[in-house]
């Protein structure tokens, strides 16, 4: 795109040349066109945002709603199922007002900081047993597949009470879920069908014999007070956290490591001062330059943002990852500081719908952090950095491997 | 310093819990925020500063001036 272009409407999502480089386009946007008119991989145009204080105010403003589902809302994809935003699945769980708070807030004591952190013990022991695996099958390996994609997995499935045995079908629908042009909108369609049937039943044996996991504990609330959630929106509920925490946290490990290593230098920073770790998290959070699709926002009615005023029945895109390289907002923000504090990046969102299983992916980003620098403390790329690859099609970013030795 | 958290603007997203535990808590119930400690001493107050400064729901007030 040359700069005279900058009106016209923009193929979104926008491609970048780098898989851990953000386009060149962003900055462009956030300066010269910060609501810029895209045209979605449906055909369907939006708006897009790209600045830190324009994102923020979407994602916090409750006249930009989640009403994908609405008539005259961009579709995102062209699959008749129209992907994992504007799914019937999506209308199940109440996403504003009093409902949205209710089912929040009963599904939201199951992610406490503290319950999280009480899993740490839980979730280092899977990251040694998946390091163990990986290193016994030598190297080079890919840390993607070894590690990054099969531990939050574990993670979930435990939480559901899903059964070890089933976690491999997980990561398979997850991904197809998610997906937006990898697989056609039949095969994505039948994903859902299975998925559908699976949780149907494993909702309906949690009713029959309630075990020591989150839909257990919800069927048991709903019981005593008598207005819990419905088979519906449980499963919706089972479904949605795994869509939600699987991918995202799977692809973002692979990320944090490759940038992290990238520049060998931070990674021997960390080995030097592991008290780092949590800032690092949240600085790989923030510096992602291929976190997906972002969020859509539809607006029924007229509202203005970034000095522009949008029509009602425009939906527009929130790009975190292009506001969280804004100069406005970060200083350096071009640079990875793995000390920088506060860091209030926008990866999981801003205001009353930012990601309810931000402790859960925090805690889980940290602990395999911790768990590699202790137990891999020889650990490059061993491939050059320009050779890593994006995953495309998906909602959610990530590479297709990435390849380590130590 | 005087912190005041909003529990209505409160989302449970537990950052102020991971980052200044002696500080903040959350509802056993429903995860929304419960403020520990009103008047937290000085050696606190860059982690405080932090957590109202990266609330997604922007709960926290800081009065530096208290």
């Amino acid at each position: 795109m040359s700069q005279g272009d900058v009106q016209q409407t923009l193929s979104y999502p926008i491609p970048s040349e780098a898989a851990l480089e953000p386009p060149a386009e962003w900055a462009r946007l956030r300066q010269k066109c910060p609501v810029a008119k895209v045209q979605l991989p449906s055909g369907d145009e939006a708006k897009l945002v790209t600045r830190y204080d324009d994102v923020k105010q979407v994602l916090a403003d409750p006249r930009f709603t989640r009403q994908l589902t609405a008539d005259d809302a961009a579709r995102l994809t062209d699959s008749e199922s129209g992907g994992v935003f504007n799914s019937e699945m999506s209308k199940i769980i109440p996403d504003h007002g009093e409902g949205h708070l209710r089912w929040r807030r009963l599904v939201g004591k199951w992610f406490t900081a503290k319950r999280m952190a009480a899993l740490r013990p839980q979730m280092a022991a899977i990251a040694e047993q998946l390091i163990d695996e990986m290193v016994e099958r030598g190297q080079p390996a890919d840390l993607k597949a070894s590690l990054g994609f099969p531990l939050p997995v574990y993670v979930i499935c435990d939480m559901l009470g899903v059964p070890a045995d089933d976690r491999d079908r997980f990561s398979r629908w997850s991904d197809m879920l998610l997906n937006l042009t990898r697989y056609t909108g039949e095969e994505s369609t039948a994903a859902q069908v299975e998925f559908f049937t699976y949780m149907s039943g494993h909702v309906a044996a949690k009713r029959a014999e309630p075990g020591d996991d989150l839909l257990s504990e919800l069927i048991k609330q709903s019981a005593v007070e008598g207005e819990g959630l419905s088979d519906m929106e449980l499963l919706a509920t089972g479904i949605g956290l795994l869509v939600a925490g699987h991918e995202t946290t799977a692809n973002m490990i692979g990320k944090m490591v490759s940038m992290l290593l990238a520049d060998r230098t931070r990674w021997e920073a960390l080995l030097a001062d592991p008290s780092l770790v949590r800032t690092a998290v949240e600085e790989s959070l923030r510096f992602d330059a291929n976190s997906g699709f972002g969020l859509p926002r539809y607006l029924p009615e007229e509202a203005e943002v970034g000095g522009t005023v949008l029509p009602r029945g425009t939906t527009v895109i929130c790009n975190m990852a292009a506001a969280n390289r804004d100069d406005g907002a970060f200083e350096n923000a071009g640079e990875m500081d793995l000390r920088r504090s506060p860091n209030p990046h926008l990866a999981f969102g801003s205001g009353a719908h930012s990601c309810l299983g931000q402790s859960l992916a925090r805690t889980e980003l940290q602990v395999v952090l911790e768990v590699l620098l202790r137990r891999l403390p020889t650990l490059e790329l061993a491939v050059p950095v320009d050779d890593l690859q994006r995953v495309e099609g998906l909602i959610v970013g990530g590479l297709r491997e990435v390849p380590v030795r130590w | 310093m005087k912190v005041t958290v909003d529990e209505e603007k409160c989302c449970g997203a537990g950052q102020c819990v991971l980052l200044a535990p002696d500080v903040f808590d959350q509802r056993e119930d429903d995860g929304i925020v419960v403020l520990l400690d009103a008047a937290p001493s000085e050696e606190l107050h860059a982690t405080v500063r932090e957590a109202a400064a990266v609330c997604p729901a922007a709960a926290i007030d800081v009065d530096e001036s208290a």
